[in-house]
């Protein structure tokens, strides 16, 4: 089996928030980035488990500057056999979906995994855009992925329930919490993660990105909260009910 | 502008929701500022087609035969097509697992713009589209702009139904899907609402102690008429189903009113409902950070409040 894992980094989930160039830009002086735990934690892993039952490879790859490659060999200690990095600062989704597209049309993977969306953007776009790129079967938010051949049976989450699907490979999938159990790397990971192979291309094609981020803004702070006691329900009742008019 | 809309719905269960109702009137919207028309595709069979015109359909295309939405493949395929015959050149969908598998597939097939959970009317210049939606969790605002052609994916809430349409000419189209999927099953929760569609919502975390503590949380949410939602180590340790895990690595939801119980606030469930317009939370720690994070709050023991909560609220509901 011949897998393809997509692996995104995104600012760690207590980074603060700030923006540059005018506000139309995440500002990430000084940020903590991970890997996209979705891409890590699910994609990732279920690729090698499915590479330890049946054999074949693992390539992880990544659209990002070199300042990424920490990351990628943290990929690599994880167990991806090699691993591929686009060399451009991503953009949006079409962006890095076009350049994953472009690089994997002639190499016929068997399965392509994601995560189902990045924790920063979560626009949950890349997947299903590979997909058309390539003109697979695309199956969203896959939290059990079971390979009978090359039938994949696949547990997708719906709104309020899940939904049991089958697929013929090759196909890309996006993976939710469950499809795997998360990996900390071993010492032996990292250190035969250092000679892994790492490829680094160049964009080979210039893209129009088609959306433009014109300015982020932060939300007004809070208010702060109104604690009420025990004795004092009635009147919580009555504040939702009357004054915010929730029900 | 003669640029048509396209609006993409699924009637589930003969159902419409409320969010497919809206990404209408918000299809309406556009068409009034263009002059132009409000198509509707709708996939799935369903009797109320006359409520899709209300709120702003002019037309409105039936798929008549079932076609799944986990094929992704087959959608896009029929979206495209009918797209190209009605001269659409904007596509809305409401935001939900069936749009997010098929939206980013039409912006390739269509050479197309995805902006996805658009939060509120888009501000209309021409043929450019800027739309605001939540990034980083919640805690920043990102406004985005495209040309048309532009998909367009609506978070809850995102526009106001509009009740003033008229009647729409119905057609029927079919649709071709592809061999290489099955669905075998779907287990859906039924008499709900599901999580991502629930106005109201009332959840707790490890500090109700055992799962058999549930049903004074499932009495308050009766009393509402709200969704149970729950923490991720409540779903972790199988008390409650995976589906009602809100956070980071579970569901992020929009309600109105969010009520936590006996949910710390970690910053990872904060990332889930950030977005939710009156956070409740009781919580017997004065320290718990989610406090921080409520508009309203209860620092006691919940087996002590809840059951008088939900009566009181029985009480203002009953009058």
């Amino acid at each position: 089996m011949k897998i393809l894992v997509c692996i995104s980094v995104t600012p760690d989930t207590t980074s603060k928030i700030s923006f540059k160039n005018n506000d139309s830009e995440y500002n990430g002086d000084g940020v903590q980035y991970i890997l996209n735990p979705y891409d890590e934690w699910y994609a990732l892993v279920r690729a090698l488990e499915i590479k330890e039952q049946t054999g074949g490879t693992v390539t992880v790859i990544h659209v990002g500057p070199s300042t990424n490659e920490a990351m990628i060999r943290k990929a690599l200690a994880i167990g991806a056999d090699d691993a591929v990095r686009i060399n451009l600062a991503p953009i949006n989704a079409l962006v890095t979906a076009s350049l994953i597209g472009d690089y994997a049309k002639d190499k016929n993977y068997d399965l392509i995994l994601t995560g189902k969306e990045t924790i920063d953007y979560q626009t949950a776009t890349v997947g299903p855009m590979i997909a058309e790129i390539l003109g697979l079967p695309f199956i969203s938010f896959v939290s059990r992925l079971e390979l009978e051949g090359n039938l994949a049976k696949c547990n997708r989450d719906i709104e309020g329930g899940i939904e049991l699907v089958s697929v013929h490979l090759p196909a890309v999938i996006s993976a939710s919490k469950g499809m795997a159990e998360q990996r900390i790397p071993n010492m032996k990971g990292i250190m035969t993660a250092k000679t892994k192979p790492l490829q680094i291309i160049e964009p080979g094609m210039t893209l129009d990105p088609r959306t433009e981020t014109v300015q982020y803004t932060l939300p007004p702070a809070k208010k702060g909260v109104v604690m009420f006691t025990a004795d004092q329900l009635d009147q919580l009742v009555k504040t939702l009910h009357a004054k915010e008019k929730l029900f | 502008m003669s640029q048509n809309i396209l609006v993409v719905i699924e009637a589930i269960d003969g159902d419409v929701k409320k969010s497919a109702l809206e990404a209408i009137s918000y299809g309406a919207h556009i068409a009034a500022t263009w002059s132009s028309e409000n198509c509707v595709l709708i996939i799935g069979q369903t009797d109320k087609i006359s409520v899709l015109g209300r709120c702003g359909a002019q037309k409105v295309i039936q798929v008549s035969n079932t076609i799944s939405v986990a094929d992704s493949q087959a959608w896009t395929n029929c979206i495209s097509e009918v797209a190209s015959q009605h001269q659409a050149s904007i596509i809305i969908m409401p935001q939900n697992s069936s749009s997010k598998s098929i939206a980013g597939r039409l912006s390739i097939k269509l050479n197309a713009g995805c902006m996805i959970g658009a939060n509120s009317l888009p501000v209309i210049q021409g043929n450019s589209m800027t739309i605001s939606r939540s990034a980083f969790a919640g805690k920043a605002t990102a406004y985005l702009r495209s040309n048309a052609p532009v998909i367009i994916t609506l978070a809850q809430g995102a526009c106001p139904i509009k009740n003033d349409g008229g009647d729409a000419v119905v057609t029927q189209v079919n649709a071709d899907s592809s061999p290489s999927i099955k669905v075998l099953e779907v287990n859906r929760i039924t008499g709900k609402t599901p999580l991502p569609e629930a106005d109201l919502v009332v959840s707790g975390g490890r500090g109700l102690k055992d799962p058999s503590n549930w049903g004074i949380l499932e009495e308050l949410a009766n009393a509402l008429d709200a969704t149970t939602a729950c923490s991720r180590p409540v779903a972790d340790a199988h008390w409650r189903p995976h589906y009602e895990h809100v956070g980071q690595t579970g569901i992020a939801i929009k309600p109105s009113l969010y009520i936590a119980i006996g949910i710390s606030g970690a910053i990872q469930h904060l990332a889930g409902v950030n977005n939710s317009k009156v956070i409740v939370v009781i919580n017997k720690d004065p320290e718990a950070p989610f406090f921080k994070a409520a508009d309203y709050g209860v620092c006691a023991d919940l087996f002590d409040i809840v059951p008088k909560l939900t009566e009181e609220i029985k009480k203002i509901k009953s009058k």
